[in-house]
């Protein structure tokens, strides 16, 4: 059996399930249950520094996108960091970390841009056996308007000096949280790197605003009447996490930087393709939060059912195993050709394909009397639209041509060899192939 | 309360609460949450079969999506714009053979979106708020008779009063409604539905309900003298005979008629069923009556159909539906015998082959117990009115025009089509689209 125990910047974990910062685990209790439940670490949730802790509303602090069924595809929170006492929250990552050696304690932390406010913390911290910090620069809402959060997130300068009082004052690893509220997420990641931590994580939320209340024309969640935009997580978000993950794996500048891949992670798959692009491992926040902690048990079994199938021994066999394929257009293979084909055995006659390739693409399906649908070779792009819109699964592929075949569309033969944009002739800045 | 096994023919042969339950909605309506998951299921397809599948061609895709995006009354204006009783027909049409069938979710997975369940669900929401969403045109001075208030009548003068003419509509029956308020199986239009919604479709104004019955005291002469237009939605109130001996024994009944009791009774547990009942017929009547019959307590209950199971004209869910509730199905039998001493006792049913002839007796017989035998073998027209008539319906041509001048008629008394409410809606309201135009030429 696969062996799916992750170490992760030398921290040892029995998987690569983490628990994101986040309600998850606020408390002793949370936690200890998550661990009970199997998960192979936690994030705890973001500390601030001594003295009052902040408080958060008390109306709703979250708004939801639902697909079929209410199945919940995006949250929106408006929560701050912890709201409980400092001490408290230490005392308990202490004793939590001694009963559960075998599992990873990150504590997450936000504090004022201001040296001694980190100098003050991280000892405190140090104290508590966890085996790593997490510096939240991603919290879009309430905080960032502090000074902190995303308003640090979004200066790389900031995130390279306060990483650089971390890996002062702190001995064990540290991990920068990115926020992706931000045009080119490379710049921050390579921030990180130079102020010298071990790591990145993202991404934090995306600013968002769910839903409006139409009788009361406002915001949702709505409160007394007003609302804020909040920060956007769950399945939703996850190709975005996963694009700006790809964007610093395969960033000469942050190559090799350990990443830990946090958005919308909801069943072992999320998992492997955060993984395959890069990650060392996975923090799960809004599936936990929606389904509770035992999703992680299909997580695990998933996970290593399916590195057996592929003969993964263990996570390093396929960590970044995609990234080398993750380009940039301009290198695509332009003579690549294939033409959608549709199995008249599984097509159940919808029309989807029809009505979204005549009135929106190409016009190249035909519909007959008797609905059967086709596809017209010397019109087909290749888009993909069809099977995207076909509801039944595997009912349209797309077939690549063979070289030596002729493309019906442009009339040419497919040719064997690669040729990419960069020396197409109707590149104006084409370079001759040599 | 009478005991079950009481032989004979006895009222109240089951509890009050047992009857409740039993003449119940048949399917529940759904909750909202519910019908946001079965709108879900709606792939939207283009040029959707469904459509074609509906004779009243209900943009079904359109009235599911909008359910889907919050509004249901939205979706019952869809609905209603083509069919003003998509109400009842969301409770009676047999969307199995109909936009259920064609939809591609039962051809792919044999479970179709439940398009009549979710057109409940929109017309119950819309006609809940209690206001008639449509509104009449600036009256055009003409009037226009409509003869018979069941579907056909009913769709035919909406319309017609939506068009801006009066409408005054005849009804011989003391209640319009025609078969869904008199012939419609109980459990399909609970809550005096079929009346709500009669009164509901005459709420737009300008339709002017009155008595009256064609061949009576009404004439057709005498309707195109007085009036622009005629429809006439008579239906088929004549039933067939059986042709077998005992015929006239006390305990053979229309099947139509044992419905119309029920439906119109105040209280079911008032209503006389045998213990041993025999329908005779293969239709959606035979049905309703046999299933009806066991609900009300009768012990044994038989539909005998002369024919095959796959020439039986009810559905195959009828026919399974019959069978849940205890109902048994012989088929290939036909009546030759009722006997009894003075009332029925027993029925004598021959078995049937078909040969190169039609049907004909095998000559084998098989005696069942019976006290109450229903004629469910096909109505017929009682008045053509002097028509030109063919295979027993009034000849119309594809908008409704029968032979005569001025003379428009639907439904089940007009030829072309099944004999189904949806089709008499749909009937009704293109005749008074071609009445609109004849009399706005
Ligand atoms: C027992 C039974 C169950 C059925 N179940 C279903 C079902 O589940 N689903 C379905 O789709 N269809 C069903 N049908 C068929 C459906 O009821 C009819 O197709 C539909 O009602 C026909 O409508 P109509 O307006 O043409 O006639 P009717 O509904 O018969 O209405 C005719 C009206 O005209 C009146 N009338 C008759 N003669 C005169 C006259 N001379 N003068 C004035 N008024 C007159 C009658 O009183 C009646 O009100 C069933 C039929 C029966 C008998
Ligand atoms: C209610 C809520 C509170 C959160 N609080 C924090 C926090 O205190 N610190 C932090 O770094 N991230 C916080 N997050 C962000 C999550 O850790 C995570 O980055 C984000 O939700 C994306 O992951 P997901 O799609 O699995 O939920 C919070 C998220 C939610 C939903
Ligand atoms: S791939 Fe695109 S262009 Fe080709 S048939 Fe499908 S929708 Fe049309």
């Amino acid at each position: 059996m696969a062996d799916i125990s992750a170490n992760f910047l030398g921290i040892k974990s029995p998987n690569p399930f983490w628990l994101a910062s986040a309600p998850p685990t606020d408390k002793e209790y949370n936690v200890r249950r998550a661990f009970e439940a199997g998960w192979g670490g936690v994030v705890w949730k973001t500390l601030g520094s001594e003295g009052p802790p902040v408080v958060n509303v008390n109306g709703p602090r979250y708004g939801a996108i639902y697909g079929a069924d209410r199945r919940l595809l995006g949250l929106n929170n408006i929560e701050l960091i912890t709201d409980r006492d400092l001490y408290t929250n230490l005392d308990e990552i202490k004793r939590v970390k001694a009963d559960y050696p075998d599992r990873a304690i990150i504590v997450s932390i936000m504090v004022p841009c201001e040296e001694e406010a980190w100098k003050a913390i991280l000892p405190l911290v140090e104290d508590t056996g966890a085996d790593g910090i997490e510096l939240n620069f991603g919290c879009p809402h309430g905080m960032s308007e502090r000074g902190m959060g995303a308003a640090v997130g979004q200066v790389p300068e900031y995130i390279e000096m306060v990483t650089r009082w971390c890996k002062q004052y702190y001995s064990k690893p540290v991990i920068v949280k990115l926020t992706p509220n931000i045009t080119d997420i490379r710049k921050p990641a390579a921030a990180a790197k130079a102020g010298g931590a071990d790591a990145v994580s993202l991404i934090n939320t995306i600013n968002s605003i769910t839903s409006v209340d139409l009788d009361n024309m406002c915001p949702e969640p709505s409160i007394d009447g007003k609302g804020t935009h909040g920060g956007y997580c769950g399945p939703a978000v996850k190709p975005i996490a996963m694009s700006m993950v790809s964007e610093i794996a395969r960033n000469p500048e942050t190559n090799g930087l350990p990443i830990s891949g946090i958005g919308g992670v909801t069943t072992w798959r999320d998992a492997a393709e955060f993984m395959a692009l890069g990650c060392g491992n996975v923090q799960v926040c809004t599936a936990a939060m929606t389904y509770g902690f035992k999703i992680v048990q299909e997580m695990i079994a998933g996970l290593s059912q399916w590195m057996d199938e592929k003969g993964h021994a263990s996570l390093d066999d396929f960590i970044g195993m995609a990234v080398p394929n993750t380009t940039d257009w301009q290198y695509l293979n332009l003579n690549h050709i294939t033409k959608a084909r549709i199995s008249q055995d599984d097509c159940i006659k919808c029309g989807r394909c029809y009505a979204a390739c005549e009135d929106t693409s190409h016009q190249a399906i035909s519909m007959s009397e008797d609905r059967t649908f086709e596809v017209i070779d010397a019109e087909c792009v290749a888009c993909n639209l069809c099977v995207n819109v076909c509801p039944v699964e595997g009912c349209i592929t797309m077939e690549t041509l063979a070289p030596g075949a002729i493309d019906a569309r442009t009339g040419k033969t497919v040719e064997a060899d690669y040729a990419n944009w960069t020396t197409h002739p109707n590149n104006p800045s084409a370079t001759a192939a040599e | 309360m009478t005991d079950p096994m009481t032989p004979g023919i006895a009222a109240a042969r089951l509890s009050k609460e047992a009857l409740a339950e039993n003449f119940a909605d048949l399917h529940a309506p759904y909750a909202p949450h519910e019908a946001a998951v079965a709108a879900d299921r709606c792939y939207f397809c283009h040029d959707a079969p469904c459509i074609t599948a509906c004779p009243t061609s209900i943009d079904i895709p359109l009235f599911i999506r909008q359910i889907q995006a919050g509004q249901p009354e939205g979706a019952a204006r869809t609905i209603l714009d083509q069919n003003i009783l998509g109400g009842m027909c969301a409770r009676v049409c047999p969307t199995e053979t109909l936009c259920e069938e064609a939809c591609v979710r039962e051809a792919a997975e044999g479970k179709p979106v439940e398009i009549g369940r979710l057109q409940r669900h929109a017309t119950d929401v819309l006609m809940a708020k209690g206001d008639h969403p449509y509104t009449r045109a600036a009256d055009t001075g003409k009037r226009v008779a409509v003869v018979g208030a069941g579907p056909a009548g009913l769709a035919c003068a909406h319309r017609l009063a939506m068009k801006g003419h009066a409408v005054t509509l005849y009804e011989a029956r003391s209640k319009p409604g025609g078969l869904n308020e008199f012939g419609i199986a109980a459990y399909k239009s609970v809550d005096d539905f079929a009346a709500r919604e009669a009164e509901w479709v005459m709420g737009i104004g300008g339709i002017t309900l009155a008595q009256g019955m064609l061949g009576d005291d009404l004439t057709l002469d005498g309707l195109t003298a007085e009036f622009d237009a005629v429809f006439l939605g008579v239906g088929l109130g004549g039933v067939n005979a059986l042709r077998a001996e005992g015929e006239e024994r006390a305990g053979v009944e229309d099947a139509v008629s044992f419905i119309a009791d029920l439906r119109q009774a105040g209280d079911l547990a008032s209503l006389p069923i045998g213990r041993n009942v025999v329908v005779i017929g293969g239709g959606m009547t035979a049905v309703d009556a046999a299933v009806q019959a066991k609900l009300l307590g009768a012990q044994n209950v038989t539909i005998a159909y002369r024919r095959a199971r796959e020439d039986m004209s009810a559905s195959r869910y009828e026919q399974d539906l019959a069978a849940s509730k205890g109902v048994r199905l012989m088929f290939n039998v036909m009546p030759k015998a009722v006997h009894g001493n003075g009332a029925a006792v027993e029925i004598e049913l021959e078995y049937t082959a078909s040969g190169p002839d039609g049907l004909r007796g095998t000559g084998e017989t098989i005696r069942l117990p019976a006290d109450q035998v229903f004629k469910a073998i096909g109505q017929t027209l009682t008045t053509d009115a002097g028509l030109a008539v063919e295979g027993g319906k009034i000849t119309v041509d594809a908008s409704g025009k029968s032979s005569m001048d001025r003379v428009w008629a639907g439904g089940d008394c007009a030829s072309g089509g099944d004999d189904l409410t949806v089709t008499a809606v749909a009937e009704g309201r293109d005749a008074a689209e071609d009445i609109h135009r004849v009399l706005s030429a």
